[in-house]
């Protein structure tokens, strides 16, 4: 009985400890955007300073509009893209089919950089100058996966009749896909779109090659600032990001909340 | 008009595949088929490439410097596996067995780390590692030691980022196979005489495999890629394949050799993907999120 | 031809190395209750796909009202399909489910409101309408679909298994609704099952199908009391088959000899003397009796008991045949290990398996 107990203290304390690992980061990052003092490691009394100055820094402003831009334009067309194929493979069988499936998920299954290189290759050779367009192409390929298996998934676990049910009762196959299938996939075209959000916005590698002289993205930005050393504005933009990737995964939340408590059959 | 109400073939699924294949045709598969083409092609006096077949770009990866670092990737990637499997393993199997409530909140945390920028998160352990730093404030402050310690630009800082960026992905695959385990299984080991060890390392261990094996790849994969960690944590003087790759591509301006070390970096994963398929007859890698 | 409403004309379909259909054919009458009956895998779920146009024949046509719709898409085809787990589109309420195709077809608002109302009506779920498909029961649900289906006026009806996830009980009670709806409407129903009770209970006619083919196809009782072969025997009901060779073959009854005993069995235009023959005894009809009789075979009492509300005596012949009794209520008294003798009514003793001649059309 008593080892039972100690046992589970200590596995109590792992977890804690762990959960400590994760989050202390994060934790010092924002109490620093706080902190009114610029080098030192003491506290020196709370002050938003560090946002003021933020907002009025303009190279960094730039760079958020950039990437807000560039992972609303990529996650978008990606989730139009995704969705599509992925309900289309659903209902057809092709001989290239395994190939295109396992393709179109390589992006996120390669170590970043070679798709970065690749698209730097490619882009040059194709003389498209670099900044928001190749930006975007880029994104855009590697956020279509993300969509891609989230649907697909969900397609997997739902019911095939209902679709032919709407068919059987007189809908067309266009009608079918607006009718049934888009509303029942809804919620997995939602949060595959919120994930490929995310990581557009967290995307420093392939953005890193495929970005222009004229062009930064936040994450490009604040890599080239870190490398120079630490800076209390670069804190509170963090801060700023955390937030932002918190909202997201409530929304999340509340999406995946809404969608299982209307078919919990 | 019987005539054009009778065609059945469908075409709207096929038409709905096409821009999936374009994007895939366009944007994944010619320019991986580019760079291949790239790598055995030879690079051009100033910068730019000849039409000049060669397998030099491959032949000078044998150079020890490169196999060097080769050598010092893998390494770092295995350990970066290995110490995210053994820390993190234990963490997504308890999860697994937390009352419900405790366990949706667990999992909210594990997955916010997932989806926050890493370099933000990166950017957080310079903050605590530099010498002016909390941890060396708070040691020094506390007599440990009398001068601040270099955490930062070493190796173990290295090791530590890509173990922290990383950690979630073993995590999380090893919860979901871990919560797809029958417990009775477990109990029925218990009942039948095995201590509580030996329950866990005949039964729920190999049971939970499938996540460990799926948890291996997400985080192998990666760890060999990520240059920015050793640029920001290890100052630049720990060269991995991605730090190499990326030097060819903008300061030495090789790209045929960068082309070859990425196939070659692929190559690998692809090996990696394979071993993984069959070791685990995989289900699939998406299981996680 | 016009009292055919759906042809079938040598359907054939294959996945992959698996002929599911092998040139089905059969015409079904206008207001008919036909059920294909057959044990999972026979093909009879394909057969149905076909009629509603989810899935294509390889060879063969699809007539309906007299129309070759071979080709044709699904909604463009005047049957409609309950299915076997309902498909209910769970985002809908009862309301919007029942009114999808009405909606389709642009039918006007009020009239939409007055139809649902009364097909509502019709399945007893007056007032339903704006709740949702996980707000049902699984008999709910059932109805639901079957007022979805129904409401456009399908030319037939075709019912894929729809009580198959419902208890005993309920599945008892949705059969008989199911026949008094079919009678009030006068639509052709086309239901598969696996289930032959259900398929006695409630059919004018049955198709047992097996492995792709039809096996044998007539009302429920030319199905179960004369069936054509041991397939169907064995699958409805409760089959004693006993082979034997003919002695002597007439008209009426033919002689057959089983080991040392020689009993009459109904006759065949087909039997020859020496034939060996195999004939069904329906556990109903197996007569025992405590004293040796002539025509009755000699067998020792196995089990004794009751199953399903009747009693069951199983016996054992001497060669190790297996031999059913069922009796209703409180019979003779058996004891386990006693010796009887059975025997049958020879005009209840059918041959099966015989080889077919001039092939009976089958309508």
């Amino acid at each position: 009985m008593k080892t039972a107990k100690r046992a589970e203290r200590l596995r109590t304390a792992y977890l804690a400890l762990l959960l400590l690992f994760l989050y202390l980061p994060m934790a010092v990052v924002i109490l620093y955007s706080f902190n009114a003092s610029k080098t030192d490691a003491r506290w020196a009394g709370f002050t938003l300073d560090w946002y003021r100055k933020l907002l009025h820094n303009r190279a960094l402003m730039e760079a958020l509009v950039n990437s807000l831009v560039l992972a609303g334009f990529s996650c978008l067309s990606a989730a139009v893209v995704g969705t599509l194929g992925a309900v289309g493979l659903a209902r057809r069988d092709f001989k290239a089919k395994g190939l295109l499936e396992s393709l179109s998920t390589l992006p996120i299954m390669i170590p970043e950089i070679i798709l970065g290189m690749a698209f730097l290759a490619f882009f040059s050779f194709l003389s498209i100058p670099f900044g928001m367009p190749t930006l975007v192409l880029a994104h855009t390929t590697f956020c279509i996966p993300y969509i891609f298996l989230v649907v697909k998934g969900r397609l997997a676990g739902l019911d095939p009749s209902i679709g032919e049910a709407a068919r059987d009762l007189g809908a067309s196959e266009a009608r079918m896909f607006l009718d049934v299938t888009l509303p029942l996939i809804a919620p997995a075209v939602l949060s595959g779109t919120l994930l490929a959000f995310a990581m557009s916005l967290d995307d420093v590698v392939i953005s890193f090659f495929v970005t222009g002289p004229a062009t930064n993205t936040l994450p490009v930005k604040i890599y080239s600032q870190i490398k120079t050393g630490v800076s209390p504005e670069i804190n509170a933009l963090c801060t700023l990001m955390l937030l932002a990737t918190f909202l997201i995964i409530c929304a999340l939340g509340a999406v995946s909340k809404a969608s299982e408590k209307r078919h919990d059959d | 008009m019987k005539a054009n109400r009778k065609k059945r073939k469908d075409r709207l699924p096929g038409l709905a595949v096409l821009p999936l294949a374009a994007f895939t045709v366009f944007f994944v598969a010619i320019p991986l088929l580019y760079i291949a083409a790239l790598s055995f092609l030879k690079r051009d006096v100033l910068w730019g490439v000849t039409n000049e077949f060669t397998l030099e770009n491959y032949t000078r990866m044998l150079d020890p410097l490169y196999l060097g670092t080769f050598a010092d990737s893998l390494e770092l990637a295995f350990l970066t596996t290995a110490v995210t499997a053994a820390a993190g393993y234990p963490f997504g199997y308890f999860m697994a067995r937390l009352p419900k409530k405790k366990k949706s909140l667990m999992l909210l945390l594990v997955t916010v780390p997932f989806w926050t920028n890493a370099l933000v998160r990166i950017y957080g352990w310079i903050i605590l590692l530099r010498s002016g730093g909390p941890i060396n404030g708070f040691l020094v402050g506390i007599g440990l030691i009398d001068a601040p310690i270099r955490f930062l630009y070493t190796y173990g800082a290295v090791l530590l980022g890509m173990v922290y960026s990383l950690l979630p992905f073993m995590i999380l695959p090893v919860y979901s196979s871990a919560e797809k385990l029958d417990w009775s299984l477990v109990e029925a080991a218990r009942d039948l005489g095995a201590s509580k060890a030996k329950a866990f390392w005949t039964v729920a261990f190999p049971l939970t495999m499938p996540g460990v094996l799926s948890g291996v790849v997400l985080v192998f994969i990666p760890s060999v890629g990520l240059f920015f960690l050793s640029d920001l944590l290890g100052g630049g003087k720990i060269m991995l394949v991605g730090n190499l790759i990326k030097n060819q591509l903008l300061v030495a301006r090789d790209w045929p050799f960068g082309a070859a070390l990425s196939l070659v970096l692929m190559g690998m994963t692809a090996l990696m993907i394979a071993l993984y398929r069959k070791a685990a007859k995989a289900r699939d890698l998406e299981g996680w999120f | 031809m016009d009292d055919i409403i759906l042809e079938l004309d040598g359907l054939q379909k294959t996945f992959g190395a698996v002929e599911a259909l092998k040139g089905i054919s059969l015409s079904i009458r206008r207001g008919e209750f036909i059920t294909f009956l057959g044990p999972s895998g026979c093909g009879k779920t394909t057969m149905l796909r076909c009629i509603a146009g989810l899935e294509e024949p390889e060879s063969g046509r699809v007539l309906i009202s007299g129309e070759d719709m071979t080709g044709w898409e699904p909604n463009k085809r005047p049957v409609n399909t309950v299915f076997q787990n309902y498909a209910l589109f769970p985002h809908r309420n009862v309301f919007d489910n029942v009114a999808y195709s009405l909606k389709l077809r642009k039918v006007e608002k009020e009239e939409i409101r007055r139809r649902v109302a009364g097909m509502l009506e019709l399945v007893q779920l007056p007032g339903f309408e704006k709740r949702m498909p996980n707000q049902l029961s699984g008999g709910q649900r059932q109805r639901v679909a079957i007022a979805r289906a129904l409401i456009n006026n399908p030319a037939v009806l075709l019912l894929d298994e729809p009580l198959g996830a419902l208890d005993l009980q309920l599945r008892r009670q949705m059969q008989a609704e199911l026949k008094r709806l079919q009678k009030q409407l006068g639509i052709t129903f086309l239901y598969i099952t696996h289930d032959q009770e259900e398929a006695v209970n409630m059919s004018d006619r049955i198709v047992v199908m097996r492995e792709g083919a039809i096996e044998q196809a007539g009302t429920p009782s030319e199905i179960y009391d004369r069936p054509k072969t041991s397939f169907v025997a064995g699958f409805v009901g409760t089959a004693n088959l006993i082979d034997g060779v003919i002695e002597k073959a007439s008209a009426g009854t033919a002689l057959v000899r089983i080991g040392q005993t020689k009993a009459e069995i109904a006759g065949s235009p087909l039997f020859a003397e020496g034939d060996k023959v195999r004939f069904l005894v329906r556990s109903e009809n197996l007569l025992l009796f405590t004293e040796p009789r002539a025509g009755c075979l000699p067998a020792l009492v196995a089990e004794y008991g009751y199953a399903g509300g009747m009693l069951r005596i199983v016996l054992e012949t001497g060669n190790g045949a297996r031999l059913i009794a069922s009796r209703q209520g409180v019979g003779a008294e058996f004891a386990v290990g006693q010796t009887v003798w059975a025997g049958w009514p020879p005009k209840s003793a059918v041959p099966v398996d015989l080889p077919e001649i001039g092939e009976e059309k089958a309508l």
